[in-house]
């Protein structure tokens, strides 16, 4: 293969290996947006604050990886629950823009509550994955790549099947589209709600615990959800393949134009992507069509 | 109760119609007038900050809470404002002009981010502007020929007329001078019909447009009087910080704009004005009460923001109507004193409408 192929190639792999991260966060995002209309901000703040749950799992209390990633799933999951029935659930149905602010006002308090537990300074712990990589040919992966783009796969594949296969999950889509009329027909509005904002936040557990190795421990780890919500626009605001693929997407291009544009606009990239797609292409990839009914 | 009777048709225009009014501006504006002589010094700078970051907030309060349209990126006005001051101040301009293109400056970037704007709207124009911002202190950090990039800009003293205004009391003037400026053209702007046009577009753009009004114009409109005003007072933060560097504008600043105008309470000037003074007031508030809290809670630096979001939190959920709402309620509470009931105000139950099929 000509050398120029081969380096374009790994890009493109060390794209799609950043970019299953930006997938991954984006995803635990589209569902909450779905099922409540919340726009969730605090979500950067969950993963962060369960980052610092695991490195204190790993490190401080030495326990074994497995076991201390099925505790910070878990405990990302009961953060996610209560900050809804605690807190979210008290301002249902008023302006989108309530919400927005509520989520910024959780996601201030987490911060500031982790760093004052933890301390600013940042740290990172072992992964049965870390030093380890895979070669394919000429190209070359980290395994804990390979394990994000694994577990963003297939985290996507069980919610689809979950929402569209099972009982509950098609009560969730109801309670989605209208939530009087699916209370009506006996739904439990307010369970299914949490139960997403749960599942949003195991997500964003585990994209904690895969992400703080690449990344380290650190409180400034919230700003992937600003990454995740470029991903969301590009790949089709509240579509939950198009979360996927815009995460993908969005870390190839971030890739390539670090490499080809100038110095310093692999930062911005992510933030002219979403300007540009908004502005320009509102639908995104696979985005739902925006109807306005007056 | 009070009953209006109006013997002349001026009578309905006044900005200050009753006597009460009349007494407690005058006593407000005696305060503010006496401060930097009673005040201790590290209190009038305080204000002094207090009153530049009002002239911010009502700038948003003018997109935000008349307009309806979400911006999370207004700290990128005010970093424009404050470099293009500080530039033209460097190329050797009086002070006067220096801020007049300053203003112009910023709102141009407003009419360039304004103008795309339009096609987009809610939860799409917060992250718009919430990009923007971003990209706006990346390009202070990285166009190192008039931002000095992340060595920063230092900023020349105001010099009006002759005067020398960088003194404590002087500067203090200067900026309480501008804040009233600013709210007497801000406060007949939006009760003229300008500004019914703009609360007329946030309540609902299509009954708007049927009634007559250019729903995209005044959308940009309010863009670009928003992003100049706030331009304005990132010129007057300019002389304030003295230094100006990017990580000074950063996402908190602007998500700080945000909190003051919904604790304030979305729709009124006064309420940009008192959740500018709470929220400005905190860190120094923190750095009072820190010595009472003990060694171990007090050296967090996460303090700060873990109480900026409580007191969001509070609000939201509370008194979503902010500052202004408690004031109105407790007004009312005084005026029609026995008869007050809780019910007045009191929020209906709803259910979770979709906006996306709207």
């Amino acid at each position: 293969m000509a050398p120029e192929l081969v380096a374009n190639l790994q890009l493109l792999l060390n794209g799609m290996a950043t970019g299953a991260i930006y997938a991954l966060v984006a995803l635990g995002l589209v569902i909450t947006y779905k099922a409540t209309e919340v726009l969730n901000f605090a979500h950067g703040d969950v993963l962060m604050a369960s980052a610092f749950v695991a490195w204190a799992l790993i490190v401080e209390m030495a326990l074994p990886f497995w076991l201390a990633a099925l505790l910070t799933a878990s405990f990302a999951a009961v953060l996610a629950w209560q900050i809804d029935a605690r807190v979210m659930r008290r301002i249902v149905g008023q302006p989108q823009f309530a919400g927005v602010m509520l989520t910024i006002a959780v996601a201030f308090m987490l911060r500031g509550l982790v760093s004052m537990v933890f301390g600013p300074e940042s740290r990172s712990y072992p992964t049965p994955w870390t030093q380890q990589s895979t070669q394919i040919g000429t190209l070359v992966i980290s395994d804990l790549s390979l394990v994000i783009l694994a577990a963003a796969l297939i985290l996507t594949v069980m919610i689809y099947v979950f929402l569209t296969r099972t009982a509950l999950g098609v009560s969730i889509q109801a309670a989605s589209q209208n939530q009087l009329a699916a209370y009506l027909s006996g739904i439990r509005v307010k369970q299914v709600t949490s139960l997403v904002w749960a599942l949003a936040g195991a997500i964003s557990g585990i994209c904690g615990l895969l992400l703080a190795p690449i990344a380290l421990v650190d409180i400034s780890l919230w700003i992937v959800v600003l990454k995740a919500l470029a991903a969301l626009v590009l790949g089709g605001f509240g579509s939950i393949p198009g979360a996927i693929l815009g995460g993908l997407l969005l870390g190839v291009i971030e890739q390539f134009a670090g490499v080809y544009l100038p110095d310093g606009s692999k930062d911005v990239t992510a933030y002219v992507v979403l300007i540009a797609t908004l502005v320009l292409w509102p639908r995104g990839l696979l985005g739902e069509a925006h109807g306005r009914r007056v | 109760m009070r009953f209006d009777y109006d013997t002349s048709y001026r009578d309905g225009k006044r900005l200050l119609r009753y006597p009460s009014q009349k007494l407690a501006y005058a006593l407000l504006a005696l305060v503010l007038l006496a401060a930097p002589w009673v005040l201790p010094k590290y209190y009038v700078g305080e204000l002094t900050y207090l009153f530049i970051l009002s002239i911010a907030s009502l700038g948003l309060m003018v997109l935000s809470g008349y307009t309806g349209q979400v911006s999370l990126g207004h700290s990128a006005f005010l970093a424009v404002g404050a470099y293009a001051h500080a530039w033209f101040l460097s190329q050797g301009l009086p002070f006067g002009a220096s801020i007049l293109l300053a203003m112009a400056a910023s709102a141009l970037v407003g009419l360039a981010l304004g103008l795309p704007a339009i096609r987009v709207s809610g939860l799409y124009l917060a992250m718009v502007t919430l990009a923007f911002a971003i990209l706006i202190e990346h390009v202070l950090g990285r166009w190192k020929s008039v931002t000095g990039g992340f060595n920063g800009l230092p900023v020349a003293d105001p010099v009006l007329l002759g005067m020398d205004l960088s003194g404590l009391k002087s500067f203090y003037f200067l900026c309480l001078a501008c804040l009233v400026i600013v709210l007497v053209l801000l406060v007949n702007l939006m009760r003229g019909k300008t500004g019914r046009a703009f609360v007329g577009v946030r309540d609902s753009e299509a009954a708007a447009a049927s009634l007559g009004i250019w729903v995209a114009g005044h959308k940009v409109l309010a863009f670009v009087i928003s992003a100049a005003v706030t331009g304005f007072a990132g010129a007057l933060m300019a002389h304030h910080v003295r230094h100006l560097t990017p990580e000074g504008f950063s996402l908190l600043l602007s998500l700080e704009l945000v909190l003051m105008v919904t604790i304030g309470g979305l729709g009124s000037l006064r309420g940009a004005v008192l959740g500018a003074f709470l929220i400005g007031m905190v860190p120094a508030l923190i750095s009072q009460i820190k010595p009472m809290l003990g060694d171990r809670i007090a050296k967090q630096f996460g303090l700060e923001i873990f109480i900026f979001g409580l007191i969001l939190a509070v609000f939201v959920l509370f008194e979503p109507k902010g500052l202004n709402g408690r004031w109105l309620k407790i007004k009312a509470f005084f005026e029609t004193f026995p008869l007050y009931r809780k019910d007045v105000f009191r929020r209906g139950k709803t259910y979770m409408k979709s906006e996306r099929y709207r």
